[in-house]
């Protein structure tokens, strides 16, 4: 009895969780522009933002692609910077340490709002013109100290002897780096990477402050300005319904795969 | 290994840069005027101006409603979801974080637009269904992670030595999962205060949140002002992370 109440909670919630995204998935079947108006199945909408022959142009399909390419951008650039960085922090003893760990938590604290506004005011105060290099360097820094924290765990379980005994056995730093370090942290760095990615594409307000007057669409952004006008772009349901299919899929296939691992241990 | 300290050093020169002096910008800014003249008027401003101090309490209200219903509406399903008894799926869970990998001004727009269609009128009302649904699985992913590293053996013990059920979850459990609790609040608390897409969209721009107000500034380049309620803003930063437990807030970290 207990349990079926415990389910019956867990699924009402789920279901109120869902709601919207599966009422926009039904609709994005349908060519009407106003929402929750059935005029009959079509797959016209798909076609339609896959041609870019959306109502904008081809606005929507450049956006996806800003969004993309500076999610990738931010995301590699992150990797590396935080990489580097969790190797030095690691490193570095007491003060020090706690005082880059107290950096690192900053912008992870820092609502978007607050790092948008703070990163507008430097490239104004520093007369940058802004635009995608801009908005590519404020991503960098939100995304970084995630993958600061990734890596750190990995050097702390990597047995510290092995890197020497490389170097004992005659490897240069840069070989004991690339053939014993690297590869020890690499799954910190790929997840570190992922999460750096998807904070990059979710990110609208920091992208919103610092991308300038050029013109520059995300597709947050672009979301933002099309509600703003009020007649929303119907293309965005299927386009919504596809993220929203990639990303089950993907957690899905990554859950189902660790519990069967978990069960073969 | 060896000497590798000196590599947190461009990343030490990046922080500094793009970090502490943009922060350091906000209060410049904040306390100068349209010249670059030193001045209190800006702050001032804030503390007269009824408008702004009205959205200001009517934030940190909806805020900390938020917030209420989220523990309340996250706290049993957390529990629920670590508890071996109910559930013994990790889809079940993941179902619950998945929102969190959405882009948020997507979601929210869905919301609003099942809102419209069921004819809702946008407000107050909406506006709180709506910030709870953002927000509910970031309150949910971090108690659900404290209850599941909880040391079952205290459960156990109170349990042997004749508490209810009821005694053992008020007086065990719900202790030792309050730094869950704590780091599930910070995560909705602060990002509902900021928010502004997401308060223009569920209320139709009828309700405007601090976010919104700071943008309108920001945007319409009286950035003295923007820049002084961000300031007011780090202030309440400072504030509820010192209730944190720093640590906890990484909880994000280890969701792959």
């Amino acid at each position: 009895m207990k349990k079926v109440f415990a389910k019956a909670y867990l699924y009402l919630l789920l279901a109120f969780l869902y709601a919207p995204l599966v009422f926009i998935a039904v609709f994005s079947f349908t060519e009407s522009r106003v929402l929750g108006n059935w005029t009959g199945f079509s797959t016209k909408l798909y076609t339609n933002l896959f041609t870019g022959g959306t109502s904008g142009g081809s606005s929507l399909l450049a956006a996806i692609e800003n969004t993309l390419i500076i999610a990738l951008i931010s995301a590699a650039l992150a990797t590396l910077l935080g990489t580097v960085a969790a190797i030095g922090i690691f490193n570095l003893k007491g003060r020090k340490r706690a005082g880059m760990q107290f950096l690192n938590n900053i912008p992870m604290i820092n609502p978007d709002i607050i790092t948008g506004v703070s990163l507008f005011l430097l490239f104004v105060f520093l007369g940058i013109s802004q635009g995608y290099v801009t908005v590519v360097l404020a991503h960098i820094t939100f995304c970084t100290p995630y993958v600061v924290l990734s890596v750190m765990p990995k050097l702390a379980q990597m047995n510290p002897n092995i890197y020497e005994a490389a170097l004992d056995l005659g490897a240069t730093p840069s070989q004991a780096l690339r053939k014993v370090l690297i590869p020890e942290l690499r799954p910190g760095m790929i997840s570190g990477f992922i999460l750096a990615f998807t904070m990059s594409l979710d990110d609208f307000a920091v992208t919103f402050f610092t991308r300038g007057t050029i013109g520059l669409e995300t597709l947050s952004t672009y979301i933002y300005a099309d509600a703003r006008k009020g007649g929303l772009t119907p293309e965005l349901r299927p386009l919504m319904t596809i993220i929203f299919l990639i990303v089950l899929i993907l957690l899905v296939v990554v859950n189902i795969r660790r519990e069967r691992m978990n069960k073969n241990k | 290994m060896i000497k590798r300290s000196y590599w947190s050093l461009p990343y030490l020169i990046f922080m500094v840069v793009f970090v502490v002096l943009p922060l350091i910008l906000i209060v410049i800014y904040a306390f100068q005027d349209g010249s670059g003249h030193f001045t209190l008027s800006n702050i001032g401003r804030f503390f007269t101006d009824s408008d702004s101090l009205q959205t200001f309490a009517l934030s940190i209200e909806v805020a900390i409603e938020n917030t209420l219903i989220c523990v309340l509406l996250g706290y049993p399903a957390a529990w629920i979801l670590a508890n071996r008894k109910f559930n013994s799926s990790a889809v079940t869970v993941m179902l619950f974080i998945m929102p969190m990998w959405i882009n948020a001004l997507m979601r929210t727009l869905a919301t609003a637009e099942l809102f419209n269609m069921l004819g809702f009128t946008l407000g107050k009302g909406t506006l709180l269904f709506g910030m709870v649904y953002d927000y509910i699985p970031f309150m949910v992913y971090p108690i659900y992670n404290t209850l599941l590293k909880m040391d079952n053996s205290y459960a156990e013990a109170a349990e042997d030595l004749g508490a209810t059920p009821w005694k053992v979850f008020w007086k065990v459990t719900v202790p030792l999962s309050l730094p869950g609790v704590m780091s599930g609040v910070l995560m909705v608390f602060m990002p509902t205060v900021s928010t502004f897409a997401i308060s223009e969209f569920l209320t139709n721009n009828k309700i405007k949140l601090f976010g919104t107000i700071i943008q309108e500034n920001i945007n319409s380049s009286m950035w003295n002002y923007g820049a002084a309620l961000a300031f007011i803003m780090l202030l309440i930063i400072g504030i509820t992370s010192l209730f944190g437990d720093n640590k906890e807030t990484q909880a994000e970290g280890g969701l792959i």
